[in-house]
């Protein structure tokens, strides 16, 4: 990979976590509504994945999801207004932290039923292939979501038709407060694939381009034999959303995992490898501090959806 | 005008509509190589194909759900459920995810999607295969409903809903796919959220759709017979609810039937009711009466069904009540 590219790619985790940390900020000041779910700690994935997609591939995603639409190219100060709730967000302020997407990114939200953007992420490679295009889909989900009947549709209807298909599960090793050892019959994601007879490998989310070299191979066979399971392990640092008291796991199992930030990670992969000076990295950090409080202060300043938008949008057309 | 029966009607709209825009494809349990439970499509595989007319694992939320997809990234599917009844799997998909993504994105998606579903009861199949559930999915903005009562009016109302960019739920009623009806040789569209008089009287006006448009157009010749003269409005979509025509003809009847075959209860004759009393309080000459389901599962036990499910003398007696109290 390029210089430049590597500190893009750290650039843009940066912004992640610096983009969720102001939100988190903003949720205890009221100024955000509703859930909030951070991505902090799970940057690499994201980021990896997204790095090596074809600006044809589309993107789609759970509700954890702001560091997915970062990571597709969402200005900050898009994904931050949404966040408030307002007009100038990507969803006009009606989709909120969970339903954020941008179709001319090709990112297709922003979906907050567990599981069900699995079977839309088969119907959007089903369309492709339909049109002859070797654009693949990519879609992310929790660990939680591999437990629903939906991945189990989908993952059986994509190796019936053939669909190119990434499937990429973030297991961040708990579904809300139920750890996987709890929920799922197989805690190694991957062996879930094998029951469809589908490709599949794990890799660790926490090392960006480990998931990066991951996903380049994975999707090279989603365009020459099929669909493919991914999983990266991960961890998130913060609770599943705001709120979250943590009974479920220890504060020495979240120590432990922080020590692999995945940021921290890249930062001495690049340093050490000498991509990078630390006063490089001190420069993007800044500038990342920087573009998040600019898009806080947009997304501050910015109006809410005037009145009359309540009613719009609900139909294309609202009589015949 | 020739006339066709309304699996003929519905089995035309689909086929002409594939052949005039080939982003158009059937997805579902048994359309294909079966030809479609009810045979609505049959001949469709053979001629269409198998990526057209795509045959499908029994998985009603993935059949949606990927229906949904293909329509977000540009396709015009029309997913099939087998019976309205397995609808209940893919419910997420049909009022969570298809009626609520163009709105919930800020109007950056569309989901031109077209669900057909077959329900009703009189079948002998039982509690768990007759439902007529049409009121539990007009509940929801974003999505539409229709249910037509004619041949003439599915075939036109399909037809739009394959055009329009909105997600709409076509409901069927299987015991009106043999129900005749003059449908024109040309290319013509129905509006969607458009009411009809489909019988005019001036006497009585009844608030009907599907399966129960066909029983009080019976009905009303047996009233006829003993000088009532009935007016028949035809919802034939549920959401968006078009109120003006059963306006319009309570203020000249003055009284009103609702009949449907779905329970009474939270049924479409709560919803019309209520809004007739509400826009027309003064006109009102007589309480307003429902004809609707018996609130019981349907029993297995033919005569037991039948008295279950609202007949031809229930809308008769019905009027009566509402003419003579």
């Amino acid at each position: 990979m390029e210089k430049g590219e590597m500190l893009g790619l750290y650039h843009q985790m940066v912004v992640i976590r610096r983009l969720e940390e102001a939100a988190a900020g903003l949720y205890q000041e009221g100024k955000i509504g509703g859930f909030l779910h951070l991505y902090i700690g799970q940057e690499a994935v994201g980021c990896g994945v997204v790095s090596a997609r074809r600006p044809e591939d589309r993107l789609i995603t759970a509700y954890r999801d702001h560091g997915i639409a970062i990571a597709a190219g969402m200005e900050p100060k898009v994904a931050m207004a949404e966040l408030l709730g307002k007009v100038t967000g990507c969803s006009k302020g009606k989709g909120g932290s969970m339903h954020m997407a941008d179709v001319t990114l090709n990112f297709w939200g922003g979906h907050a039923i567990v599981g069900a953007h699995l079977p839309i992420a088969a119907g959007m490679a089903l369309a492709d292939k339909f049109n002859g295009s070797d654009a693949a889909t990519i879609c992310l989900f929790g660990d939680g979501a591999t437990n629903i009947g939906y991945f189990h549709e989908a993952m059986n209807l994509s190796m019936v038709w053939d669909l190119p298909v990434l499937w990429v599960c973030e297991n961040n090793k708990y579904g809300m407060g139920t750890s996987i050892e709890r929920a799922s019959a197989v805690p190694e994601i991957r062996q879930k694939a094998k029951g469809y007879g589908m490709a599949n490998a794990r890799v660790d989310g926490m090392d960006i381009l480990a998931v990066r070299q991951a996903t380049q191979a994975a999707l090279d066979q989603v365009r020459s034999k099929g669909p493919f399971l991914l999983e990266a392990v991960t961890y998130r640092y913060r609770g599943h959303s705001m709120g979250d008291p943590e009974r479920y796991r220890t504060h020495d199992e979240v120590t432990k995992w922080e020590k692999n930030d995945p940021i921290g990670v890249f930062h001495k992969y690049l340093t050490t490898n000498k991509h990078a000076t630390q006063a490089e990295l001190d420069t993007l950090e800044k500038r990342a501090e920087a573009e998040i409080d600019l898009a806080v202060k947009f997304a501050e300043e910015s109006p809410d959806p005037a009145p009359e938008a309540l009613f719009s949008d609900v139909y294309v057309e609202e009589v015949g | 005008m020739a006339i066709i029966t309304m699996r003929e009607a519905i089995s035309q709209a689909l086929w002409e509509e594939m052949e005039r825009d080939q982003r158009v494809f059937i997805i579902g349990e048994e359309v294909g190589l079966w030809g479609g439970t009810y045979a609505v499509t049959r001949g469709f595989y053979d001629h269409f194909g198998a990526d057209r007319v795509r045959d499908t694992p029994i998985a009603e939320g993935a059949i949606v759900g990927a229906a949904n997809g293909a329509a977000m990234a540009g396709l015009r599917p029309i997913a099939e459920m087998m019976t309205i009844n397995f609808a209940f799997l893919a419910m997420d998909q049909i009022v969570n995810q298809a009626a609520k993504m163009h709105s919930m994105f800020g109007g950056q998606m569309t989901v031109p999607v077209v669900i057909r579903a077959v329900g009703g009861g009189g079948r002998q199949l039982g509690a768990t295969h007759s439902h007529t559930p049409d009121v539990v999915f007009a509940h929801f903005p974003g999505l539409k409903v229709v249910a037509p009562g004619t041949p003439y009016d599915a075939k036109g109302l399909l037809k739009e809903a394959i055009r329009i960019d909105d997600p709409v739920l076509f409901i069927e009623n299987a015991t009106l796919y043999q129900a005749k009806g003059e449908v024109p040789p040309e290319d013509y569209t129905e509006p969607i959220g458009v009411s009809k008089i489909q019988r005019q009287g001036k006497d009585v006006t009844i608030v009907t759709y599907s399966k129960m448009l066909q029983l009080s157009l019976k009905a009303a010749e047996q009233l006829a017979s003993e000088g009532i003269e009935a007016e028949i409005v035809d919802l034939r979509s549920l959401r968006p609810l078009d109120m003006e025509p059963v306006i319009q003809s309570f203020k000249k009847t003055n009284r009103a039937v609702i009949a449907e075959e779905g329970y009474r209860s939270y049924g479409i004759g709560a919803e019309v009711a209520a809004r007739i009393y509400e826009a027309a309080l003064d006109y009102v000459d007589a309480p307003i009466r429902r004809v609707a389901q018996k609130e019981v599962p349907l029993p297995y036990n033919r005569d037991l069904e039948q008295l279950a499910l609202p007949q031809i003398q229930d809308v008769v007696d019905a009027v009566k009540g509402v003419l003579y109290g």
